[in-house]
């Protein structure tokens, strides 16, 4: 049995549908990525999951309950860190995690015990007893993430668990995810827009774009799937039909005076991709990415304007011409 | 829509007792560290009954009582009414800073998360009234007001027509909270609400001889038989029986509770 299964989840807000008959499976214990440009319709999606919104038609099941018809049972097996701080900050860490206690009517004795459990887990027990306003952006996203845990759930939602946040906290935040995910033998489900977190974080993924899946794997497979890396040639002008006929080269698209080269494997493939081309002035190579798959199977980048993203566009408009 | 959301559970269980008492610790916590509030919930009170009693007591005196200690009951009244229905405001600073979703998302039901929040505002109005109860009664034995009656009797039914006026007001106020999307626009509404039906209640002046125009809008305001109720358990002068005072606003009160209920259910992020 998979932990949620959604059965053409669907949600419409007036003509816009924000999620389009979304159907997939996510396996008990997995780490799952739901990652798109904002306005993908991941936050909606996990809205419906979390109970929050209900769909416009279509289901879910989460745990063996319905969202639609057992919505409290579904609370029950959920924990969830939203996107914006949802802790009282003019309460202590300990407050906060009391009244999450007491919210979900754990027994007082257990609660007390997990508390000090899941501060320990996110190293905040010394800081349980300061209130939230005094805690920084990162130590406040740990206190969510231990009260997200702290009666059990089967499975935690983490809507953009590291938005705003320095890259070093971000490092320390998926070191946590990745500990709760073997100490506490859950399933999670993340919303990311984040390529590398997405990258390195999950064990699975489902890009979506426009409410929809564009592509679902595992983020090695996905990339693998296209390619492995990519060659950028620069002065060189030419169609190199040649390369086209190659069994590991993927594609070749020249753009503005460079030529992309996408092959297999660049430590084997790069000497004879030279030979075939001859002279150039200057060559760059670089692993696929996250933003290349999403790019491929959209078109579009994800965050425009980010400098791999806009390197990676135009390569690919010049490829589609 | 409507029969999606009624799948939710929607009664009061046992297991949603804790879950009304952390919403009520949650209020009482944050109503301890913002010391600030209550201060100035006290004083603008104060200031009316000092100043505006002291300065038209000067001249005017209705019943035999002077008008000071005539406009204490209605200043308990105007002191309730503003910090109850203004509590709603925090109920649209929680859709911002997103702590009501932590409490939607919990297995607790939408009237379990109603009842916590009256309980929460109710206290911390109630509080309010209490301390100025006091001061009341400091005032009267140091004779700055007089002929305010306070007995056991008289402070045990003013503080149950004080309970049944706060947890009126605070649901008002929570209705309006979960239909509102900025503290703005809750501010704007409220005003709108509030400052009619303090100078509607007759807590200034007495409501015997009102204009044929103006006697309708007192007469439909629910705020009108708090001060009724509570000037004739105070100061001995009432219009109606404190019987029906009362039974005024527990009505006042409990439909309110119900159209809350309602409006938490259909509340929206």
């Amino acid at each position: 049995m998979h932990i949620i299964e959604t059965r053409n989840l669907t949600k419409r807000f007036n003509s816009l549908t924000a999620v389009d008959n979304l159907s997939l499976q996510i396996e008990e214990g997995e780490i799952f990525g739901l990652l798109g440009p904002n306005g993908a319709g991941k936050t909606t999606t996990l809205m419906m999951l979390t109970t929050l919104i209900p769909p416009t038609s279509g289901t879910a099941i989460i745990n063996g309950f319905d969202i639609v018809k057992a919505p409290d049972q579904v609370r029950k097996s959920i924990g969830i860190v939203f996107q914006d701080p949802s802790s009282d900050e003019t309460l202590t860490g300990y407050e906060n995690l009391k009244l999450h206690g007491l919210l979900y009517d754990m027994d007082n004795e257990l609660r007390e015990q997990r508390i000090q459990e899941v501060l320990t887990l996110v190293e905040l027990t010394e800081r349980q007893h300061d209130a939230v306003k005094k805690y920084s952006g990162g130590m406040r996203r740990r206190l969510e993430l231990a009260r997200g845990l702290m009666h059990h759930p089967k499975i935690l939602f983490l809507d953009e668990p590291t938005l705003g946040l320095d890259p070093q906290t971000r490092g320390h935040i998926w070191v946590y995810v990745r500990k709760l995910a073997v100490e506490e033998h859950i399933t999670i489900i993340i919303t990311t827009h984040y390529m590398d977190e997405a990258d390195r974080l999950c064990d699975r993924l489902a890009i979506v774009d426009q409410g929809k899946i564009v592509a679902l794997g595992p983020p090695e497979k996905l990339k693998k799937d296209l390619g492995g890396d990519i060659i950028r040639l620069r002065g060189k002008n030419g169609q190199f039909e040649e390369l086209r006929g190659l069994d590991f080269v993927k594609a070749v698209r020249s753009r503005e005076g460079d030529v992309y080269i996408t092959v297999k494997d660049a430590s084997i493939h790069l000497q004879e991709v030279l030979n075939r081309v001859g002279k150039v002035d200057s060559v760059e190579v670089r692993p696929l990415t996250l933003e290349d798959v999403f790019l491929h199977y959209t078109g579009r980048a994800i965050r425009d304007g980010s400098p791999e993203g806009g390197w990676a566009e135009k390569a690919m408009h010049a490829g589609r011409r | 829509m409507g029969r999606k959301s009624d799948a939710r559970g929607e009664e009061v269980t046992v297991s949603d007792l804790k879950g009304i008492y952390a919403l009520w610790y949650r209020e009482v916590k944050v109503f301890q560290r913002e010391r600030s509030r209550v201060v100035s919930s006290i004083i603008n009170p104060l200031l009316w009954l000092l100043i505006i009693g002291g300065g038209l007591g000067s001249v005017l005196s209705f019943g035999g009582v002077n008008y000071q200690s005539f406009i204490y009951p209605g200043v308990l009244v105007q002191a309730a009414l503003f910090s109850a229905v203004f509590f709603g405001v925090y109920i649209v600073w929680d859709k911002k800073i997103d702590f009501l979703k932590e409490v939607l998302v919990s297995p607790m039901s939408r009237t379990s998360i109603f009842i916590g929040k009256i309980l929460g505002g109710s206290t911390d109005t109630l509080l309010q009234s209490f301390i100025l109860l006091i001061v009341g009664y400091l005032f009267e034995a140091t004779g700055i007001l007089t002929g305010i009656t306070f007995s056991l009797l008289s402070v045990a039914l003013s503080i149950v027509f004080l309970v049944m006026t706060t947890i009126g007001l605070v649901s008002i106020g929570l209705i309006i909270g979960s239909q509102m999307e900025s503290p703005e626009g809750f501010q704007l509404v409220v005003s709108f609400l509030i400052f009619p039906m303090f100078f509607l209640s007759g807590a200034l002046f007495p409501i015997e001889n009102l204009p044929g125009w103006l006697s309708p809008f007192v007469m439909f305001n629910p705020a009108t038989y708090s001060v009724d109720g509570l000037r004739g358990t105070l100061v001995g002068l009432n219009r109606f029986s404190l019987g029906l005072d009362f039974l005024v606003i527990t009505a006042f009160s409990v439909v309110m509770i119900l159209i809350g209920t309602y409006a938490f259910r259909k509340m929206r992020l």
